[in-house]
């Protein structure tokens, strides 16, 4: 009778929806039965929680365009795992991209970005991807990944030239999105983000007083934050495309913190 | 046509009692019978030239195309039923595609010639189905690999090229092409000769109206198929022209 699937596991009414008498499980009924009805989870799910991860990701806007800059230190828990982990990326003429969390749920969303960018370019019509377009559809996927209780564990900013102005837009794992003219995730938002703003509230900052400025953060957090590293990348785009410099090494000197007394 | 009648015709599916699948031959005509496709593979990488036959003044300039991308480094050049030859480019472009997702580095050409070959000749087996009515040519180049072309048939048979042609006017264009000495010849001077081919070939009594289309992918653009630039694709096609009046003005001194 295989007309009539499998009786002791119906499937369900809807997608993600009860099974046939899933809401009541008396006894015998048969959706006690089988897999789906162990109500202890005997296991733990690690689909949730990130592996190897990066930190703060800063992006600010200025006149004409945005910078982006992350370190390129891929830590597992607290060991500095992974010395090489770009995640400032071009996706097109227009579009920067900036990332900080689990690295692997970044590769992965990585390649289907790319895959957009070679579709598109086959159709050959000479259109391409715009920022705010991106932002949104990425708000779009994580909020979905979110909403299925897997979310994909990371940040992004998405930094491009909208119809000839600078856009700068975050999006977190759970699918939260806004624009601002100053952006850090991670520890950053907590350290980075007052001397973005401070800056940026004195007058429009132009390329290099952005770059300047993008890079004392950089300093910052490398000093106080203990999952960062000093060696990183930094990307500007403007209406002439993207650049992404090679990664710099920060300058560091500890010998201050013998001079640092704790009370 | 020894076939009609016979009833051996009538099916992919069935040999003739003298070895020939018949549905296949006549979708190699109906290639045949479309405008002429060259592909050069030169020193630095591959240019394709089609003439695009204009069936009606009333399309707008450009419709229609005849040259795709299938990833960024791979131009397809077709020539055929359009509407058939559009459903391979979707087919390769969904295998580069996979690919890529797998191993995460463009698809060699060798592999996606492998794949697409295979689907087509899938069609070239089934009673329930006809194979499709076009041939596509298949290039790209890679620092690795250097350039690389492909041609690939109604029948799903594909070889490795220097320089191939198909369509209307393929044995004339041959006859042009083996002339050139490919080996030797950059991208910027193939599309010259391109262009001049496709211009010689094409029979003005026939066919009035064509567009000529052309695309390459070399070393200089990086590895990545592009269309030829609108300066570039002029200038080769006002040679061409040039040079078709020079060969008609030399014709009519020696009558």
């Amino acid at each position: 009778m295989a007309f009539m699937g499998d009786m002791m596991n119906p499937a369900p009414f809807w997608q993600n929806g009860p099974a046939p008498g899933a809401f009541y499980n008396f006894p015998g009924n048969s959706a006690s039965f089988g897999p789906g009805s162990h109500t202890v989870q005997e296991f733990k799910a690690h689909s949730a929680s990130p592996i190897t991860t990066t930190t703060t990701v800063i992006g600010v806007k200025f006149d004409k365009g945005c910078v982006i800059a992350a370190d390129m230190l891929g830590s597992y828990g607290s060991l500095a795992r992974f010395r090489d982990c770009p995640r400032v990326t071009k996706v097109n003429d227009l579009i920067l991209l900036g990332n900080g969390g689990d690295y692997a749920d970044y590769q992965y969303l990585k390649s289907i970005i790319d895959q957009k960018i070679i579709d598109e370019q086959c159709i050959g019509d000479g259109l391409q991807l715009k920022p705010r377009s991106l932002h949104c559809w990425l708000t779009r996927v994580l909020y979905n990944k979110r909403s299925k209780m897997d979310p994909l564990w990371s940040n992004y900013i998405v930094a491009g030239i909208q119809d000839g102005e600078p856009f700068l837009g975050t999006v977190d794992k759970l699918g939260t999105a806004y624009e601002d003219a100053a952006i850090a995730t991670g520890l950053g938002a907590y350290m980075a983000t007052p001397l973005l703003r401070d800056a940026a509230d004195k007058g429009p900052l132009d390329q290099e007083s952005a770059k300047a400025l993008v890079r004392k953060c950089m300093e910052v957090l490398f000093y106080r934050d203990a999952r960062s590293f000093w060696r990183y990348q930094l990307g500007v785009v403007t209406a002439a495309g993207v650049t992404i410099d090679e990664p710099t090494d920060l300058k560091h000197d500890w010998s201050l913190a013998h001079m640092i007394e704790m009370v | 046509m020894s076939s009609i009648g016979t009833g051996y015709d009538l099916s992919a599916s069935q040999f003739s009692p003298d070895g020939r699948v018949f549905q296949v031959e006549y979708a190699a005509k109906a290639v045949e019978n479309s405008g002429t496709v060259i592909g050069l593979r030169g020193k630095d990488g591959v240019v394709f030239a089609v003439e695009k036959l204009v069936t009606s003044k009333l399309y707008e300039p450009g419709a229609n195309k005849r040259i795709f991308h299938a990833d960024e480094h791979v131009g397809i050049a077709v020539s055929g039923l359009i509407s058939d030859a559009r459903q391979i480019v979707e087919t390769a472009r969904t295998e580069a595609s996979n690919y890529r997702s797998q191993y995460q580095i463009p698809v060699p050409l060798k592999y996606l010639n492998e794949r697409v070959s295979m689907y087509m000749h899938a069609y070239t087996l089934y009673s329930a189905v006809r194979p499709y009515g076009c041939s596509v040519v298949m290039g790209t180049w890679s620092e690795h690999d250097g350039p690389q072309m492909y041609m690939l048939d109604p029948s799903g048979v594909s070889f490795s090229y220097f320089g191939c042609a198909v369509g209307k006017a393929k044995q004339a264009a041959k006859t042009e092409i083996e002339k050139l000495k490919l080996a030797d010849l950059t991208v910027k001077e193939l599309v010259k000769e391109a262009a001049r081919i496709i211009y010689l070939v094409h029979d003005e009594l026939k066919d009035k109206q064509f567009e000529l289309e052309l695309s390459w992918v070399s070393k200089d653009t990086k590895g990545r198929h592009e269309m030829v630039p609108r300066e570039i694709a002029a200038e080769a096609e006002n040679t061409a022209k040039q040079a078709l009046a020079d060969i008609e003005d030399s014709d009519e001194g020696e009558m």
